[in-house]
């Protein structure tokens, strides 16, 4: 029988290769982007799981404004990233430099 | 017994392609890997019976957002091989950072069933009601107690789009072939801009 347990470990399973994602294409903010779809991802369906399991809507509700902000975060981060390349050229993380930090 | 067939199926699609979306070497096959976790974890949101979040992740996701993606990286004329540089020597880090992190999420799984946490009770002023489809609750839900967060979920919307646009709008040099003057337009009015013609049945109109 599938309880929520099978549910949370999925979507710690998808939350830790989100984060490793990351680490791994350190240079590439494209794949960057995606692992952190995937952490939202693995947010979302730990949010369904509970208010499924739980009997309470709630959950599902804030699946859905979690929905519309990383959605809106994908098309400002790609609109950051399209003009970022149409002045330098290249999208390397190591390269944004341009506010000194 | 299908329940768990299922679950199975879907939760191993689901892992494998994220596994493959961070270890793709080309980004687009990075993108088309993740529709593929995002069609499974809509499948695993449907056996729990939340039709409408999992449709919704098909459609703005799938439909939306993996398709931006794919159109940025089609976009862009990148050498993604020098991207990949640090791939290796990234890896150690990558994961020991994993592996700390997987611990705690365990530990907590760990701990939850247990049972040392007291996780509140549903409140009750949210649960479905029995004989009514999940978008019926879920439109009630929404629409009666969040109705505030369902306006401002459309206003971040709204700026997002805005954002985008000025973003990425390319402002054209002056006298330029489709210059917008604003003044021009402002001083438009229908005499000169319009004429009243009135032809003959079976006649052309010259202009």
């Amino acid at each position: 029988m599938i309880g929520i347990e099978h549910y949370i470990v999925v979507s710690a399973i998808l939350f830790v290769l989100g984060v490793l994602g990351i680490f791994l294409n350190r240079k590439n903010i494209i794949v960057i982007l995606m692992a952190i779809e995937l952490i939202l991802l693995s947010v979302n369906i730990n949010l369904v799981a509970f208010s499924a399991f739980l009997g309470d809507l709630v959950g599902q509700v804030f699946a859905m404004f979690v929905l519309t902000v990383a959605s809106g975060e994908a098309a400002i981060g790609l609109a950051i990233l399209v003009i970022y390349f149409r002045g330098r050229g290249t999208i390397a993380v190591d390269d944004v430099d341009r506010l000194k930090g | 017994m299908i329940q768990t067939f299922a679950f199975y199926l879907f939760a191993v699609l689901l892992v494998a392609s994220a596994v493959m979306v961070i270890m793709a070497r080309n980004p687009v096959h990075s993108v088309l890997w993740l529709i593929l976790a995002f069609f499974n974890a809509a499948g695993l949101m449907v056996l729990v019976g939340a039709e409408f979040i999992a449709m919704l992740l098909v459609i703005v996701y799938v439909g939306a957002v993996a398709v931006l993606f794919l159109f940025v990286v089609m976009m862009l004329d990148i050498d993604f091989a020098e991207l990949r540089a640090g791939f290796i020597s990234n890896f150690p880090l990558g994961i020991a950072i994993a592996l700390v992190l997987l611990a705690e999420l365990v530990l907590g799984i760990g701990a939850y069933r247990v049972g040392v946490l007291d996780l509140g009770a549903a409140s009750g002023n949210a649960a479905p009601l029995l004989d009514r489809s999940n978008v019926e609750n879920l439109g009630a839900v929404l629409y009666r107690d969040y109705l505030f967060l369902f306006e401002a979920a459309g206003i971040v919307l709204l700026v997002a789009m805005v954002g985008a646009i000025v973003l990425t709008h390319r402002q054209r040099p002056d006298g330029a072939r489709g210059q917008q003057d604003i003044g021009k337009q402002v001083r438009r009015n229908p005499d000169e801009a319009t004429v009243m013609k009135q032809p003959k049945i079976g006649e052309g109109v010259e202009l």
